[in-house]
């Protein structure tokens, strides 16, 4: 089943197109992660996915029905959403954070979710603390377990999900960042739809199904991580070249050379070195 | 835990929530409807001409009392034509004032706002200004006084709605540019009262005077009719918007993620904080700091949470304001002090310590 497929979607900024004509179709139970350079349009189509940003073209359908008709509230329920910063303005702690994943829900139902979440987080301990005082990978967990709490909550009422999220690793640590793969592998066994954007290309490999690579506001490559993280990809989108470091783990492996040649926009490497 | 290097009693600490968080939210609004209770009780008893404890239970009507029955019919003058609606009507203004802060601070995001210091009061007061000088002059004084909170919360809307276009941008407020542009419409609003000053006769003089330093020596009951909806109003939409601004705390875009509504919660949100303190100002001019203390203090000891936060701004408020105004009246007794002046006194210095701790993330 489609989770959610978005047809054509074209975003406009002023004079700039930061999204052209993509569309993107994810099922239940897929992992999809979403590559690319700075800039690509990668949080943009997030947003677009998410409802919070209108496309000015295109067509955007959340389980066969159009995400521009969801109310607010029920949308809630069909699909979470983490994002890179969240700013707290008001010293709420770690448990109170949490707690609102489970919006209007209360008393026992909500407590098996917060504490179900606050447990895979690895925040127990943390609960009564100020969020604010916490530090940066401890926050982004907070809310991971927040977002997870409201995933638990929806898929209860309306079944699977949609997750997603937007540079969820950046901020945590080795071990966390491999226990996020398996939370974010475990849901989507249960049937939810993963979207991430990654910079990490070793992550998106080990973590997604499916990679999808974009370029200047379009979709440069979608497939197995296999056959879209190559060195031809990564030279025509990213402007590097990777080299292949080869790890046994039956996944592509990268790792940028230092020194790396420019394939756009530089003097030919014979020029360079002359003068 | 990971964190190895931690003091046992930081662990211990973790283990509780912070400040007076693990009462139920019964016991915190029971506790401060107390603390209410005891101040108006309190301040009933004093003033230039004192009621003793044993005299008030008379006056109220509750014991038949020892005292002779002309000295009784006194107390209960005094007491239900001067002094209880005053009581009265501290409360309520002291209620809104704190409502209209703590609404304001959650839609802004930033524990600086409040509707005396970013121009909403004095818009408010311009408004009423207004229709004092304006309605005589124009409608012959066919404009009964009830009218005043009805003005007073559209000047109110209007700063506030201003405000809000101007310091907010792609769901990001800035709260230097807030408080500058509260400034400048404070300023703006300023010298429409100074200009109203010329067009107005004597009486009229007295009422804006009254206005702009915020007094509630003039507490009848028909400014407390006068203000009852809006406060009722304000009351009864506090648990409408109190989990949609816990989310809005997270910014805008999480808060849509989890399902507010996000425009229709902010339009509500502006709504309220205008007619709470535009009808707090029609009644007793403009009385500055309540809204910004009573949320801070509240804050520190049961959290940030707007279930219990919001309906404990509305006890705490009428407390704050109730003791500030009982003071106004007894430190220079037999004289009186406007309560505006107690309020700024006090709440001031409070706002500029606020300021010196967030002066990082003020950026100012």
């Amino acid at each position: 089943m489609t989770a959610i497929a978005a047809e054509a979607v074209t975003v406009r900024a002023g004079r700039a197109t930061l999204l052209d004509n993509v569309d993107l179709a994810v099922g239940a139970g897929e992992t999809v992660a979403i590559v690319g350079p700075n800039g690509a349009g990668k949080s943009t189509l997030l947003r677009v996915l998410s409802g919070e940003l209108r496309p000015q073209g295109g067509h955007v359908r959340l389980k066969n029905e159009a995400l521009g008709a969801y109310p607010p509230r029920t949308l809630s329920g069909h699909r979470a959403v983490l994002s890179q910063n969240v700013a707290v303005a008001f010293p709420f702690t770690v448990e109170e954070i949490v707690r609102m994943g489970a919006g209007d829900r209360h008393g026992r139902a909500a407590d098996a979710l917060v504490e179900a979440a606050l447990a895979e987080v690895d925040l127990l301990g943390f609960r009564h603390r100020i969020v604010t005082t916490l530090s940066g990978g401890e926050q982004h967990r907070a809310h991971f377990a927040r977002v997870l709490v409201q995933l638990a909550r929806g898929e209860q009422d309306h079944g699977p999900g949609l997750l997603l999220l937007d540079e969820p690793t950046a901020a945590l640590d080795l071990r966390h960042q491999i226990d996020f793969v398996a939370s974010t592998r475990a849901r989507a066994k249960a049937g939810t739809a993963v979207i991430a954007v990654l910079h990490d290309l070793n992550l998106a490999a080990s973590f997604a199904d499916r990679v999808v690579a974009m370029h200047r506001g379009r979709v440069a490559a979608d497939g197995p991580p296999r056959t879209v993280i190559t060195p031809d990809m990564l030279a025509r989108v990213f402007d590097v070249a990777l080299a292949s470091c080869g790890l046994p783990v039956g996944v592509p492996c990268v790792l940028p050379h230092m020194i790396a040649p420019r394939t756009r926009n530089a003097p030919p490497a014979a020029t360079r070195y002359q003068s | 835990m990971t964190e190895a290097a931690v003091e046992p009693a930081t662990i211990a600490e973790q283990h509780r929530p912070p400040g007076l968080r693990a009462l139920p939210r019964w016991a915190v609004l029971a506790g401060l409807a107390a603390l209410l209770v005891a101040a108006a009780l309190v301040s009933a008893a004093i003033g230039s001409a004192g009621i003793p404890p044993g005299r008030l239970a008379a006056a109220l009507g509750l014991t038949g009392g020892d005292g002779a029955a002309a000295e009784v019919a006194r107390d209960r003058l005094i007491l239900l034509s001067i002094r209880l609606p005053r009581i009265v009507l501290a409360v309520a203004v002291g209620a809104l004032l704190a409502t209209s802060g703590t609404i304001m601070q959650g839609l802004f995001r930033n524990p600086l706002a409040d509707p005396g210091l970013v121009g909403v009061s004095a818009g408010a007061g311009l408004a009423a200004a207004a229709t004092i000088v304006l309605g005589d002059k124009i409608l012959g004084g066919a404009l009964g006084p009830e009218l005043l909170p009805v003005a007073a919360f559209l000047g109110a809307l209007a700063v506030t709605a201003m405000l809000y276009r101007i310091a907010t941008s792609e769901g990001r407020t800035s709260i230097a540019t807030l408080l500058l542009a509260g400034l400048a419409l404070g300023a703006l609003a300023g010298a429409g009262t100074g200009l109203l000053v010329f067009l107005a006769d004597d009486r009229q003089l007295r009422d804006i005077t009254f206005w702009t330093l915020g007094s509630l020596a003039g507490s009848t009951w028909p400014k407390v009719w006068a203000m009852a909806p809006f406060l009722f109003g304000v009351l009864a939409a506090l648990p409408v918007i109190a989990r949609g601004l816990d989310m809005l705390v997270l910014g805008e875009a999480e808060a849509f993620h989890m399902g507010v509504p996000v425009e229709g919660l902010k339009r509500f949100a502006i709504v309220l904080v205008a007619a709470a303190a535009g009808a707090a100002v029609a009644a007793s001019g403009v009385i500055g700091f309540v809204g910004i203390v009573v949320p801070h203090l509240l804050r520190l000891v049961i959290g940030p949470g707007h279930r219990t936060l919001l309906p404990a701004a509305v006890l705490f408020g009428g407390v704050v304001l109730l003791v500030a105004d009982s003071l106004a009246r007894t430190l220079a007794a037999p004289a009186e002090l406007p309560v505006g002046i107690v309020t700024a006194i006090l709440g001031a210095p409070f706002f500029l310590l606020l300021l010196l701790r967030q002066r990082a993330v003020v950026g100012l």
